[in-house]
């Protein structure tokens, strides 16, 4: 689109900060989305998704950096954005006195040229609570009701908050459906998520966020490639050491549980797996269930923003 | 990097249905109603809402009625030995409880709804859509607007049933209800935009009472006990019905009233715009 700027992403973040009496919550982040692509604003809670994403959206002006979102400042230009981007907010934000097909038709009625509502409510599953006042529909079905919404006027650019959260698996798999399909239809979409299998299954690009910052960035499999795994199961209390040893360097063993042995760091081929085996046979144990794993992009989370509940 | 490469739990069909939904035409083409379009589905919207609403109606509707019923039909304008032409009863009685309505639906109905809306997310959503934060407040003042529209016709109905006979001055009521709308919605914004939904709630229905009690809505501020005749008559509640009752009894603008009125309203609309949170 013309507006856009040649070659800038349709949502390009710089160095944002956003501060909540004196305490950056968004601290210097940056990253852009591109369009035709789902971008993944992956992180644990108060990571600064939300935050992040209202300052893209216009309901929150940055204290710091810049966004820009189809070449326009959101907090300046709402206007005439407004039209060309569809939100779905954390916490819902739909009348809650209106009927479920009420609200999306009048979210509808708001646009020029609106997605047919009748094909929303079919692949989105909302005909069995279309005449439900929004008060009354269940966590999911006022989930799916506010992607609709996000969705109905035809968006270039979609800011999806948590959009499978409190989603049973079929609805889950609806949601995914349809965001591919906005995806695939050229929109940028950009959504937080703290769940890895959303990230995994549906981001083309993931943005890891912790503590306001940026830790990571690039595709699922850019994440989770540079390192595989191996791991087999035997008598606990080998001498992990010794094992490492024998073991090209870099490679580094451990026994996370009893029993179970885990090697992290290694490129896993036949040689690796080989050398593995004829250890244990000097050790007179059988490797059991010796197999060759790639690290999961929960993994790849977990050590980039620690495992402290928080 | 190609989308085909990057993601493999999708395009292996892990997990991924086989048949997915049906194809949606979601090609961007985004852009937006017209504005008076955007405004008037808002307006219709909380309108529909608030007519659908059991204690909205109570409020706005049902209770108005029976203070129309009762006091044009007893002696409880007879108060403070203002001695109540039997003609004019019924004239006198209508204008309070227009007066009454326009409280109730402007202020406490439209504060309530805003309250919860705010703390719900409603606004903030519908701040991000093509109706924006002004389309937004637009579409409430319209709301409100439709909804005295159809009170007035409503008590004006049981009005006549009453023995009420409207005049060519009667139609100068309506300077005072569309000072009274925008004084009484301002005011209910501030308080919705500057305090938690379950504050608004209590102090919505508490100010509605005090008001109807002591405030000049359906009693003359003349006719209250103490120093109340002189603060309702400062009030916008008493400039209101003060104004009201000069235009359905004796066909005049009620010039000193409508001045009240008017800088009620100057003065909350410009509160509400500074200091009204929207989350």
């Amino acid at each position: 689109m013309g507006a856009d700027g040649a070659g800038s992403a349709p949502v390009v973040v710089d160095s944002l900060v956003k501060r909540y009496g004196g305490r950056a919550v968004v601290d210097g982040l940056t990253f852009s989305a591109a369009a035709g692509a789902v971008t993944a604003v992956l992180g644990p809670n108060g990571a600064g998704k939300t935050t992040t994403i209202a300052c893209c959206e216009g309901l929150r002006r940055p204290d710091g950096g810049s966004v820009r979102v189809l070449g326009l400042d959101p907090a300046a230009d709402g206007a005439a954005l407004r039209p060309r981007v569809g939100v779905m907010l954390q916490d819902g934000g739909l009348p809650t006195g209106a009927g479920a097909l009420e609200v999306l038709r009048h979210v509808a009625g708001l646009h020029s040229d609106p997605v047919p509502v009748d094909d929303l409510v079919a692949a989105l599953g909302l005909a069995s609570f279309a005449r439900t006042r929004v008060r009354r529909l269940s966590g999911g079905q006022r989930q799916r009701l506010a992607v609709a919404c996000a969705l109905v006027g035809r968006p270039e650019v979609v800011f999806l908050d948590e959009p499978s959260a409190g989603l049973d698996p079929q609805a889950r798999l609806a949601v995914w459906d349809v965001v591919t399909q906005v995806r695939d239809a050229g929109a940028c979409v950009v959504l937080s998520t703290h769940l890895m299998e959303e990230a995994e299954r549906l981001a083309d690009h993931v943005v890891v966020v912790d503590g306001g910052r940026v830790v990571a960035q690039g595709s699922p499999q850019e994440l989770t490639r540079t390192e595989s795994t191996l791991s087999f199961s035997a008598t606990p209390g080998l001498p992990v050491a010794s094992l490492q040893a024998a073991l090209p360097p870099g490679t580094s063993v451990a026994e996370p549980t009893a029993g179970r042995y885990l090697l992290t760091g290694v490129h896993a081929g036949p040689q690796v797996a080989a050398t593995v085996a004829s250890w244990c046979a000097t050790h007179d144990v059988l490797p059991e269930g010796l197999g060759a794993g790639r690290r999961t992009l929960e993994d790849v989370f977990l050590d980039l923003t620690g495992r402290s509940l928080r | 990097m190609s989308r085909s490469t990057t993601a493999p739990g999708r395009d292996t069909g892990a997990g991924v249905p086989a048949s997915p939904g049906p194809r949606l035409d979601l090609r961007p083409r985004g852009g937006a109603a017209p504005w008076w379009r955007r405004v008037r589905r808002q307006g219709a919207l909380e309108a529909r809402t608030a007519l659908r609403n059991g204690e909205q109606l109570l409020l706005t509707l049902v209770i108005p009625v029976v203070v129309l019923i009762a006091t044009a039909r007893t002696r409880v304008l007879d108060v403070g030995g203002a001695l109540v032409g039997e003609g004019e009863r019924p004239a006198l009685a209508l204008a309070g409880v227009l007066a009454l309505a326009v409280v109730s639906t402007a202020f406490t109905g439209q504060a309530i709804a805003t309250g919860f809306d705010r703390r719900n997310g409603v606004l903030r959503l519908l701040a991000t859509t093509p109706l924006g934060r002004s389309g937004l407040l637009s579409g409430k003042c319209l709301a409100v607007l439709a909804l005295v529209a159809v009170q007035v016709v409503v008590l004006a109905g049981v009005g006549l049933t009453l023995g009420w006979r409207p005049e060519a001055g009667s139609l100068l009521a309506l300077l005072p209800l569309l000072l009274g709308v925008a004084a009484f919605t301002s005011l209910g914004l501030l308080l919705a935009g500057t305090v938690r939904a379950e504050a608004t709630l209590a102090a919505a229905n508490l100010v509605w009472f005090l008001l109807l009690a002591g405030g000049g809505l359906v009693l003359p501020p003349e006719a209250l006990p103490g120093p109340l005749p002189a603060i309702a008559a400062a009030l916008p509640s008493g400039a209101l019905g003060t104004a009201l009752r000069e235009a359905l009894v004796d066909g005049r603008l009620a010039l000193v009233p409508l001045l009240v009125l008017a800088a009620w309203a100057a003065a909350a609309a410009w509160a509400a715009a500074r200091w009204f949170r929207w989350d």
